[in-house]
């Protein structure tokens, strides 16, 4: 078969099938998936190389105000989830405005989780939390605390505005119902980092 | 799909959401137990991987693509992450400020 002809005559049927039985899209964002959850796995272990190595690693996470907000923080992104499978859910069986609001309501959810972590950085920096310093205790405290948890956000904020332009997209037809399940694929992902940011960083660091 | 089967798989999803949110609970409990360090590290790990394993099979229906996509995915990734474990006998080093390990 020529060049000109497979212009003409148009790929999908010419090439081989996608692997693993998904669409290509599918594959790549698993793969996105597992190289992100390897880039966070390598920031938790040299958090806890960094903790190890230290002799007066802090613990300033008191019970309220800090783990009362990370136990809402939780809460949230948890529903999240589960709004987003039902968006998902919705997308698949073909009811487009459920699929559009429930994602617009994990949309809401990942804006809330987003204010109250922001709130939180803004209590530890004006208790004098910065990169290289802290108030209690080993100086890397800070920087591994905000880059660990700044990364996170970070993808929460990307999820967010990806799933406004999905969402929207999908509105005016430009998007399918397995773009929505894609972009779902992302936001448990970063629901899953969460739980193990959660007991690792904060739970191991509670003032008793 | 019909609206039973639906119904049905929005009941486990609620389900699983509860199981997870139990689970968070649960750890942060362990948090204010007495133990050692190590201990905790423990726990809270398992707890998680149990989260994290609810999350990929139930919300991301991992285990409802092919298995070759899993076998593809899992096994790499956890090679991966259980290979950066080397570092753990530096910072022992470290934490007694010997230039060279014994």
């Amino acid at each position: 078969m020529s060049q000109a002809e497979i212009v003409t005559v148009g790929h999908g049927e010419h090439y081989e099938t996608p692997p693993f039985a998904i669409p290509s899209k599918k594959l790549v964002m698993w793969l996105f998936i597992i190289s992100d959850a390897v880039t966070f796995g390598a920031m938790l272990y040299g958090y806890g190389y960094l903790r190890n190595a230290s002799s007066n690693w802090p613990s300033p996470f008191k019970f309220s105000p800090s783990i009362i907000n990370v136990m809402i923080m939780t809460f949230v992104l948890i529903t999240s989830s589960l709004t987003m499978l039902i968006g998902v859910r919705k997308a698949q069986a073909g009811d487009k405005s459920g699929s559009i609001k429930w994602t617009f309501i994990t949309v809401f959810l990942g804006i809330v989780f987003a204010g109250l972590h922001l709130n939180e950085w803004r209590g530890m920096i004006a208790e004098g939390v910065t990169l290289a310093k802290n108030p209690w205790g080993s100086p890397q405290f800070g920087a591994v605390f905000f880059s660990i948890t700044g990364l996170h956000l970070t993808h929460v904020i990307g999820g967010v505005i990806a799933l406004t332009v999905v969402a929207l997209g999908y509105k005016r037809g430009r998007y399918k119902a397995e773009d929505m399940e894609i972009w779902g694929l992302y936001w448990h992902f970063v629901d899953l980092v969460w739980m193990f940011v959660v007991p690792l960083v904060y739970l191991l660091n509670v003032e008793k | 799909m019909t609206g039973t089967m639906r119904e049905e798989s929005l009941k486990s999803d609620i389900i699983v959401y509860f199981v997870i949110l139990v689970i968070a609970g649960l750890q942060i409990l362990l948090a204010y137990r007495g133990g050692t360090i190590g201990q905790h590290v423990m726990e809270m790990l398992a707890l998680a991987i149990v989260q994290a394993g609810l999350g990929i099979m139930f919300f991301m229906h991992l285990f409802q693509e092919k298995r070759s996509l899993m076998f593809a995915l899992i096994p790499a990734t956890v090679f991966v992450l259980l290979m950066m474990n080397v570092f753990w006998s530096d910072s022992f080093r470290i934490i007694n400020m010997k230039p060279w390990p014994n």
